[in-house]
């Protein structure tokens, strides 16, 4: 398997999605958010994890075969529970869904008339659930304007900033969509006008690059960051996270 | 009570039209044996709630369901089920497409007996937009917020697979997670469950730890139909794994003309015996390797 520097400087990126969180339950659903999530946990042990099965654990479960290791199990974790958690808000996921818009609202269900998709995928899943009850952050493993749409995704799973949807009685701080993070850059959304706008741009990626393949506007600071290069303990992690180098083979 | 009977015998109490809820989750201790025998049989225009696999994606193929209610179907390691998209794009099925706890809701209501649950889950999405069946209130407790009013799903019948039963219809599921399987069947006028081993009552009285895997009481299961290895081609952990190389065969037989016809005459229009030889036996079904995730 071929070393990708972008997987990992993808994972750690994705991993960065959880430094301000406390003891809230880290979802990264998909091979690269679950390792982002990992090595978030590593470093603060105050986040929670599942086995990605049906136990929340005290350390992140490495990737892969079991290879002989036992799941560090702390409590029964089964689906029923999750939703527990969910509604109570302790938790920030890491989903990827097939389209995003301006608004930060997501698709994973069905591309084209919903009567009749031209694209049937998953289903809307626990996106509705997930966006007004808790944090959540997407990763994006490509960039471009068939996943960040010029109007809005085809299918809304999840709530964004969209004054036209707002329930009565919400406001746009009930909804907190924290970053995307792409294969250019990483967006995240203004706390005043909720507009989607770049945060951090990869390094050698230009904001043309970004601009050019998304299909809505977006905000660019003026002090421009650059997404960070893993680090050689986050790498030293991440070998020990994925001892099968999994990751090298996802995209 | 004696509550055991055929799987045949269990199918034929149930009629066309009516609303079904299948247990387990994706392809994971579905009541693979049981929906079988629905194909087999000439029960058609069905509604189905669940959280949905290959359960889904057969009964779509067969032209059996009406209406489907789903948060998602998946085979999971093949994330995408190729009937279930078939029947989506070709406009085949009406739908009910709810958040994964919603569903849990709905059937939770139902299981208490109460018309709705309120809650914030689905608000400004198109769960709201595409089931006109959802209403939005308001709190008559004087929030100023809007409410998604979940309807309470009830089910004319459930279906779910366990690993072990007695007749009396006390039910284990000694897998790491009993999925929705409890509130399914609460939320229905009447269960049938399929075991993999039909137990004697005494063996729930061996290790008081064996009761603790007895997620509901047995006035909940109306009926016991033993068919060992049911959840096939799907897992039953920890019993059997997932047989990954038979749900290749089934998802390739959806890319074929006539793919359904062949797979359907080779693995369905068969009896539960010759279902069994078809695809190794037991003891090829006993190594299938448990999943890890």
């Amino acid at each position: 398997m071929t070393h990708s520097p972008l997987i990992d400087l993808l994972i750690c990126a994705c991993s960065r999605v959880w430094a301000d969180d406390g003891e809230v339950l880290a979802s990264g659903i998909g091979l690269i958010p679950r390792l982002a999530a990992s090595l978030a946990m590593v470093r603060n042990p105050d986040l929670m994890m599942t086995d990605s099965e049906a136990y929340l654990v005290s350390e992140p479960v490495p990737v892969g075969a079991r290879r002989g290791y036992q799941p560090r199990i702390e409590t029964w974790m089964g689906f029923s529970r999750i939703f527990d958690n969910v509604w109570s808000g302790a938790r920030h996921a890491l989903v990827g869904p097939v389209q995003i818009d301006r608004f930060g609202q997501a698709n994973i269900s069905a591309i084209g008339d919903y009567a009749q998709p031209k694209v049937q995928m998953l289903g809307m899943r626990g996106f509705p659930g997930n966006s007004i009850s808790h944090a959540n952050s997407f990763f994006v493993p490509n960039h471009n304007k068939r996943v960040f749409v010029a109007g809005e995704v085809d299918t809304v799973c999840s709530i964004g900033y969209n004054a036209d949807r707002l329930p009565r009685g919400y406001r746009f701080e009930d909804i907190d969509i924290r970053y995307i993070v792409t294969a250019l850059c990483v967006f995240d959304f203004d706390p005043e006008t909720h507009q989607p706008r770049l945060f951090s741009l990869h390094p050698g990626v230009q904001v043309e690059q970004v601009v050019e393949n998304t299909g809505f506007e977006i905000g660019t600071p003026s002090q421009l960051e650059t997404t960070p290069l893993p680090e050689p303990e986050e790498l030293e992690i991440l070998a020990r996270l994925d001892p099968g180098e999994l990751r090298y083979g996802v995209i | 009570m004696d509550k055991v009977c055929t799987a045949n015998t269990a199918i034929a109490s149930l009629e066309s039209g009516m609303t079904l809820g299948i247990g387990g989750w994706g392809p994971r201790r579905k009541p693979m044996a049981l929906i079988r025998e629905i194909l087999r049989s000439d029960l058609t225009d069905l509604t189905v709630v669940s959280y949905g696999g290959a359960d889904v994606g057969m009964l779509c193929a067969a032209g059996k369901l009406r209406k489907l209610v789903f948060a998602f179907v998946s085979l999971d390691f093949i994330p995408l089920e190729p009937y279930f998209r078939q029947a989506r794009q070709n406009g085949a099925i009406e739908v009910m497409e709810i958040d994964e706890g919603l569903m849990l809701l709905g059937l939770r209501a139902a299981a208490m007996g109460v018309p709705f649950i309120p809650t914030s889950v689905g608000l400004g999405t198109d769960v709201v937009l595409h089931n006109p069946e959802i209403q939005l209130i308001d709190s008559p407790y004087g929030d100023d917020r809007q409410w998604l009013a979940m309807p309470a799903l009830e089910l004319d019948a459930a279906l779910v697979h366990v690993d072990r039963a007695d007749a009396r219809g006390v039910c284990q599921i000694k897998g790491p997670d009993h999925y929705m399987d409890d509130l399914f069947v609460r939320a229905a006028g009447q269960s049938i469950v399929s075991c993999d081993q039909l137990v004697d009552t005494s063996f729930f009285h061996t290790d008081p730890e064996e009761s603790r895997y007895v997620f509901w009481e047995r006035s909940c299961t109306n009926r016991v139909v033993p068919l060992p290895y049911g959840a096939h081609p799907g897992s039953c952990t920890p019993l059997y794994g997932i047989d990954i190389e038979h749900f290749k065969h089934y998802v390739a037989s959806a890319g074929c003309e006539s793919g359904w016809q062949q797979y359907y005459s080779e693995f369905i229009a068969i009896d539960e015996a010759m279902y069994l030889q078809k695809v190794g036996g037991p003891a090829a079904i006993n190594a299938l390797p448990l999943p890890v995730y």
